[in-house]
């Protein structure tokens, strides 16, 4: 097996304003995410070659990869579309990797997008999924929020002092949300508002978990030796992995719920592939999938950044704010950018693009000489992961 | 010698003090509390809940038959009695019918497993009798209704009560009814009602089989005689001459009259209290009324311990609102809430029976893995279709980890208790909702039971499944 360093890279990105977009379809995120990659990478839609695009919820809009046809016009190539949950931005963009390095084609447009706000209700539902019997009534905030009862419980952690630990996740992560201009939500929070919201799957309450938000975000991928024709400054991909676990890990035997084998075998992955030997270290930004704050913790632990069982005192000595040892979510992350299922991977990239470029919009919130970066999501109930790591040099 | 063999019942865990009932409509109150069925319980779920009570420590390989009755069967045209066979996992080759439409239904289910038994058609027949009728809002029958359910086993070894008389009217008379589509229960003059109708029928079947058999009050040690409400009660057993130590109570202060089961939870209520030799007295009324004279035999005192009445009278939460009531039981529309996306399929429901409703989980032969559902693929070892499958249905649990989902649920029970629940038997692991809790005190590591719901509507049926509750 080959390792993928280095032997492509992103040469454009785009990415929508996140947020209640009462004012945009699916069609005008998807339209507005790659005309500013396009124009980005200084290509136009006669270039793409392919397309590999992910959406979730909206099936009754456009079958197949459609809705890119039907909005960008680019018809007569493929567009393989992908349904992957939470981690389908993510895949798209993989999936457009391996396309490039195949040397099938030469420039191929990667782009997440979902329209959450056109259904009527606020959340993602409920009833989707396992089986048409088995599923419990049950929502994403209460999946997840399994992950926090056990977690306390296995570390003997007060849920009080359980929902503070996470709760200064949330605070964090609306500080960086705060200087971000595309986010959905710029309020800065306190501990005290966190631990006052009213719940919404306890032990998680209202700022422990994301928001639902339109968006779209989209990335020009080319091979690493044609890069440096497009821009001077092209980020390569340092290596990628993808883990999925059962659909049901309610029922598997043995299920810890504290430790996720598809965030390990994807993030051990990734880390082989661009030679990583300590991410702690080695990683200069993360972006990982802070659906809900709980998340975020199991994240840092089964990810190697913080000891199993310790991320705790990280999270008390500011290890992952912005200007700690890892910066974790500098933009906000699905807690200030909302959560559109499709996009969010490609967004999360979006992010550690601009970073490892020097070009956060704000001079505050730019990480100083970042090397490597790392985007992440992890979906389902949850058992799905994808990890892709990023570097501004080769080598 | 044929004759019941085994007893269960059931009593659903919220009770609704009759005073708020009476309070909401500026009325008089009968006073006490009813049961009343939770939002996710009917007839059909009752039902199992008393037949898993009647089957404790009974082979199921002997049950031949299941007889099903009810004035409010979910469904006005598809059989309960298979539902609860398969549920309560019986073999398939058995006799199983549904008997409704009257107020007797649940006494004519037990005459006519006597009659099974009896003619060679069946070995051991379960019959098991739900209600939940509803009466019209305001009315007293509001009140002075119940949910419940009852299950007894007849059959022809291990007899615990021998049936030594039975004595039966019919009466043809508008006393109380329902039309086809309606929801509540009729009913004409009161007076004329009780006079004419409940009381001089129980009457004359009870001096009938008195007759027959040659007995007067004297000699019958327990009564279980229904009533429509405490003063009708009191009345006809001092017509029938019986003192106060020889009557069952009839269950209508703590939990209402609960129609075609409602013999039956008496009988259930007397054979609790009953020792060896005694003689119980039970009838039934609607259209008639039929009375049944039983003889309790030395077996009784083998029984494997169960609830039958006593066990879940007192294990109960109060249902916080009338309003709660009404919407739990239909009657009024609360606010819908997200919409459940994902419809069940009858085809789905049929294939995987054994997971669904027998409760089954696997257990790898090569590795001894438990895992439910039933996985053709073991998680541990990867093994191909080598398994045993292991009922986990009448098996204790305790809670792995949960999660209190305040978006999920209905808007008028709004809190869903996400609970993933490792079973006693190889620690196998069971998602599933918690149902008859009080979601504040829910901790991992609770101690916990499997019981038999309904979820949801979809597809144009009702979606039964399991949840779990906190050990009654």
């Amino acid at each position: 097996m080959e390792s993928i360093k280095d032997r492509v890279a992103i040469i454009g990105m785009g990415c929508t304003q996140f947020g209640e977009r009462w004012d945009a379809g699916l069609h005008d995120l998807a339209i507005e995410a790659a005309y500013e990659a396009y124009q980005d990478a200084g290509v136009g839609p006669e270039d793409i070659q392919a397309c590999y695009m992910g959406t979730v919820t909206a099936p009754m809009i456009g079958v197949g990869g459609t809705v890119v046809a039907d909005a960008l016009k680019l018809r007569g190539i493929p567009i393989i579309r992908n349904e992957n949950w939470c981690a389908t931005g993510h895949i798209a963009l993989i999936e457009a990797v391996m396309a490039v390095a195949s040397g099938a084609y030469d420039v191929v447009l990667a782009l997440g997008v979902e329209k959450l706000k056109d259904t009527g209700f606020p959340g993602l539902g409920t009833g989707r999924g396992m089986h048409p019997v088995y599923e419990a009534r049950r929502t994403s905030p209460g999946s997840f929020s399994l992950i926090a009862t056990r977690y306390f419980h296995q570390y003997e952690i007060d849920p009080e002092k359980g929902k503070e630990m996470i709760g200064k996740i949330a605070v964090k992560n609306h500080d960086n949300g705060s200087l971000c201009p595309k986010a959905h939500f710029h309020n800065r929070i306190t501990l005290e508002d966190v631990m006052k919201a009213p719940i919404i799957a306890w032990p998680l309450g209202l700022y422990d978990c994301c928001g639902n938000s339109d968006g779209s975000a989209a990335a020009i991928i080319t091979r690493a030796d044609l890069a440096k024709k497009f821009r001077p400054d092209p980020i390569y991909v340092k290596g990628f992995g993808v883990a999925m676990d059962s659909m049901l890990p309610h029922f598997r035997p043995g299920f810890s719920w504290t430790s996720f084998d598809a965030l390990v075998k994807s993030s051990h992955k990734a880390y082989e592939m661009a030679g990583i030997q300590n991410p702690r270290e080695d990683l200069d930004i993360a972006e990982v999938h802070d659906c809900f704050t709980i998340t975020e913790l199991a994240i840092y632990e089964d990810f190697g950044f913080s000891p199993r069982g310790k991320a705790r005192e990280d999270i008390d000595s500011g290890f992952f704010t912005l200007k700690g040892g890892l910066p974790v979510n500098a933009d906000g992350g699905l807690k200030c950018f909302g959560h559109p299922v499709g996009a969010s991977g490609i967004r999360m990239t979006y992010e550690v693009y601009k970073q490892l470029q020097g070009k956060a919009e704000k001079p505050e919130r730019q990480i100083k000489n970042p090397r490597r970066g790392l985007s992440h999501t992890f979906g389902g109930p949850p058992q799905m992961s994808a990890v892709a790591i990023f570097g501004n040099e080769k080598g | 010698m044929i004759g019941i063999v085994s007893y269960g019942a059931y009593v659903p865990t919220f009770r609704l003090s009759r005073d708020l009932m009476a309070k909401a409509w500026l009325r008089g109150s009968i006073g006490g509390e009813r049961s009343v069925a939770n939002n996710d319980e009917d007839s059909a779920t009752m039902a199992v809940e008393a037949a898993f009570d009647c089957l404790q420590g009974k082979d199921r390989g002997g049950v031949t038959g299941v007889f099903f009755a009810s004035t409010t069967a979910p469904y006005r045209e598809k059989e309960i009695s298979s539902l609860v066979a398969a549920t309560v996992d019986l073999p398939g080759e058995i006799l199983t019918a549904d008997l409704g439409n009257g107020l007797r239904a649940g006494a004519a289910a037990l005459r006519s497993a006597f009659d099974a038994v009896g003619n060679g058609s069946a070995q051991n027949l379960l019959v098991a009798a739900a209600d939940c009728r509803l009466g019209y809002p305001q009315s007293e029958h509001e009140q002075s209704f119940g949910d419940g359910a009852a299950a007894l086993l007849v059959g022809n070894s291990g007899v615990i009560a021998t049936l030594e008389g039975h004595y039966a009217v019919s009466n043809e008379m508008m006393d109380v009814w329902r039309n086809a589509g309606d929801e509540f229960v009729r009913t004409w003059e009161g007076r004329w009602v009780l006079g004419e109708g409940y009381s001089a029928l129980t009457e004359q079947a009870v001096k009938g089989l008195m007759k027959k058999k040659g007995l007067n009050a004297k000699g019958i040690t327990l009564a279980a005689i229904p009533a429509p409400d405490g003063r009708s009660h009191r009345r006809m057993v001092q017509v029938l001459g019986f003192d106060k130590g020889q009557v069952v109570d009839p269950l209508l202060a703590q939990v209402g009259d609960c129609g075609a089961a409602h013999p039956l939870m008496l009988l259930v209520a007397a054979l609790e209290a009953a020792k060896p030799g005694d003689t119980i007295l039970m009838v039934a009324y609607g259209n008639g009324a039929e009375a049944f004279l039983f003889k309790v035999t030395d077996e009784i005192r083998n029984l494997a311990s169960r609830r039958g009445i006593k066990g879940w009278l007192n294990s109960k939460l109060p249902l916080a609102t009338y309003e709660k009531y009404l919407s739990y039981r239909g009657i009024l529309e609360t606010q819908p809430g997200d919409p459940f996306r994902l419809l069940p399929s009858a085809t789905a429901y049929w294939r995987d029976v054994n997971s669904i409703l027998r409760f089954h989980g696997s257990k790898c032969r090569n590795c001894g893995t438990l895992a439910y559902p039933i996985q053709r693929v073991c998680y541990t070892c990867r093994t191909k279709d080598s398994f045993d499958e292991v009922r986990l249905s009448d098996k204790k649990a305790k809670l792995f980890t949960f999660s209190l989902d305040n978006l999920a649920g209905r808007s008028d029970d709004p809190v869903v208790v996400q609970s993933v629940v490792e079973s006693e038997v190889d620690n196998a692991r069971i998602y599933c909702m918690m149902t008859d809790c009080q979601p504040k005190e829910v901790r991992v590591g609770m101690p916990l039971e499997f019981t038999f719901r309904r979820i949801y509507e979809g597809a144009g049926f009702q979606n039964y499944f399991w949840k779990c509750r906190p050990v009654r």
